[in-house]
């Protein structure tokens, strides 16, 4: 316990751990932001497919098609994180150079999260008031416009919502990818606190991650119930 | 302006479902036409043949000269754009002001933003509701927002207006200030409406043709009026009397059937009975109706038990004006 404390007090004394707290949660950030914005778009153009092409969607797609779709989606979805992370890892070093490091573990979470984005985003469209779709057909919208027009800004607020499950789920796996040479929080918690058996930055880098978790859930909350007119 | 030829629509699934079987109709140009039936009768399915929302497995539907069956989606789309639709449920777009609601139909066809919200704006004014443009559906009461997608039907200047069990979710004041709206609508722009219903008020409030639907099938077409007066029909009877008379509680004998077929006004046909010819008769049922100011509707008489008395009635009723009169065997039938 004592020990503990004198490292505790050793990390808000040193310069050195400062700027490593500071790296690491500027490294999550950014990996995080941009591996969710690239993920969802991913996800959401599947999950368009999905609801638009299913059998009793507004323009059905053939079935073998959808079959394959939902499979890919399945597998990709089934795969533990850390094992898909290094499978994919391959695909890092082909797109950006390198295996190690804050960016190559973007791809690995783009493919991680982008089939369980699309699931989630699925389950918010499918949720889009028939009726009004049905409007929207009598209205002579194209399966564009409904899409376009009708589903995506009809379900703005539950999209706001999946993107921050999205951002929380990515950000806790971008944490488990520092244990094999991913950058961020979770690097630091691992190498610097784990691997040296320095339980006070293992314990830090803990609450800071809760924190942006915290951080990212009330902002998520206040846009998707500021976007949602049905509220007032 | 609506031609359906042989239309029948089946649901195949775990057992068939016939929704529609075998339906002709046609509906003139600026007429305001009901259809009416009973839950499940198929009339939301028959409206939505109308405009293809379902394709019908047989038969051919034709709108405006244009054979709706036989085009190909991207025509389709074009043809919907004459055919506007208004829904029980408003089918409102609930992330959108109810300006950017009427306008939806506008942008949809690309139209200029500016003129499209003076279009919106003027359309909303002629639904009283120019002062709700920046509101949300979701503050609107269930008639506003019924105006509102009256408003968004009317944007893009259709020739026929669907209206499917529009007035059902509202109170009887709101379903009646919607009906005279679209009565209004109907007189000053000529557009052909069709009214899905299964209150017989509305038939009765603003349509001018009626048809019956009865599982699916097509059972009585004609005027507002003869339908009201004589349905011929158990479906028709069904609906024009809902309540019904209990058989067992009438009579076995003397009893007549008046119907009133459209005198200019109600006669105290029962008083001036007993005071012209001294017979006194009993009311065992009635059921009129005033349509466009006129009296339809029948009446069921038990006439006295005295042959004399019974015969003189009878002669005096079958002298009025207006009135048709019959023996109502079938009451025991």
């Amino acid at each position: 316990m004592d020990k503990f404390f004198s490292q505790m007090t050793e990390i808000f004394a040193t310069p050195k751990y400062l700027g490593e707290f500071l790296d690491g949660i500027w490294e999550t950030a950014y990996s995080t932001v941009v591996s969710t914005a690239v993920a969802f778009l991913l996800g959401l153009v599947l999950a368009v497919l999905l609801v638009v092409g299913d059998k009793d969607g507004v323009r059905p797609l053939p079935t073998p098609i959808m079959k394959t779709l939902n499979i890919v989606i399945n597998i990709l979805r089934s795969v533990p994180f850390l094992i898909l992370m290094l499978f994919v890892l391959p695909l890092s070093k082909l797109l950006v150079g390198t295996r190690i490091g804050t960016v190559a573990s973007i791809p690995p979470l783009i493919v991680a999260a982008a089939p369980f984005i699309a699931r989630l985003v699925e389950t918010s469209l499918r949720e889009t008031d028939r009726g009004v779709i049905e409007a929207a057909q009598a209205m002579g919208c194209s399966p564009f416009q409904i899409v376009w027009k009708v589903m995506l800004p009809e379900c703005r607020p539950a999209l706001i919502s999946c993107f921050t499950t999205a951002f929380i789920t990515i950000l806790g796996y971008g944490a488990m990818a520092g244990a094999i040479g991913g950058g961020g929080l979770g690097k630091t918690a691992i190498n610097y606190g784990y691997n040296k058996y320095n339980y006070a930055v293992m314990l830090v880098a803990t609450v800071l991650i809760v924190i942006l978790v915290q951080i990212a859930q009330s902002i998520g909350g206040y846009l998707a119930k500021r976007a949602d007119k049905r509220l007032r | 302006m609506i031609k359906l030829e042989h239309v029948s629509k089946t649901f195949s699934g775990q057992s068939e479902v016939h929704a529609v079987r075998d339906v002709s109709l046609e509906v003139a140009p600026g007429e305001i036409f009901g259809i009416i039936g009973y839950s499940g009768a198929g009339k939301s399915t028959l409206v939505r043949c109308i405009n293809l929302l379902e394709r019908p497995t047989e038969g051919t539907v034709t709108v405006d000269g244009v054979e709706l069956t036989a085009l190909a989606p991207r025509q389709l789309r074009a043809q919907r754009k004459k055919i506007a639709m208004i829904f029980q449920q408003f089918n409102l777009l609930m992330q959108r002001t109810c300006l950017d609601n009427v306008c939806f139909p506008l942008e949809i066809a690309g139209a200029k933003k500016e003129a499209a919200r003076r279009r919106g704006m003027e359309l909303l004014e002629l639904v009283e509701l120019g002062d709700k443009a920046g509101a949300y559906p979701v503050q609107l009461s269930g008639g506003q927002k019924q105006r509102v997608a009256i408003a968004r039907a009317l944007a893009s200047d259709p020739k026929v207006l669907l209206c499917d069990e529009a007035t059902s979710a509202l109170d009887p004041q709101s379903t009646r200030a919607i009906l005279r709206l679209i009565q209004k609508i109907n007189r000053e722009t000529g557009i052909t409406v069709v009214i899905i219903t299964h209150e017989m008020a509305v038939v009765e409030e603003i349509c001018q043709r009626v048809a019956i639907l009865d599982s699916g099938s097509l059972v009585e077409t004609g005027r507002v009026e003869d339908i009201f007066s004589n349905p011929q029909t158990d479906a028709g009877r069904r609906l024009v009397y809902p309540d019904g008379v209990a058989l067992e509680e009438l009579p076995a004998a003397n009893v007549v059937r008046v119907a009133f077929d459209g005198g200019s006004a109600y006669q105290p046909l029962v008083a001036s009975l007993a005071i012209d010819c001294g017979v006194k008769v009993n009311i065992l049922g009635a059921d009129t109706r005033n349509i466009d100011g006129k009296a339809f509707g029948t009446m069921l008489l038990g006439l006295p038990q005295d042959p004399a008395e019974a015969a003189r009635a009878l002669a005096y009723l079958r002298g009025q004006p207006n009135v048709t009169v019959e023996e109502a065997r079938d009451y025991h039938g």
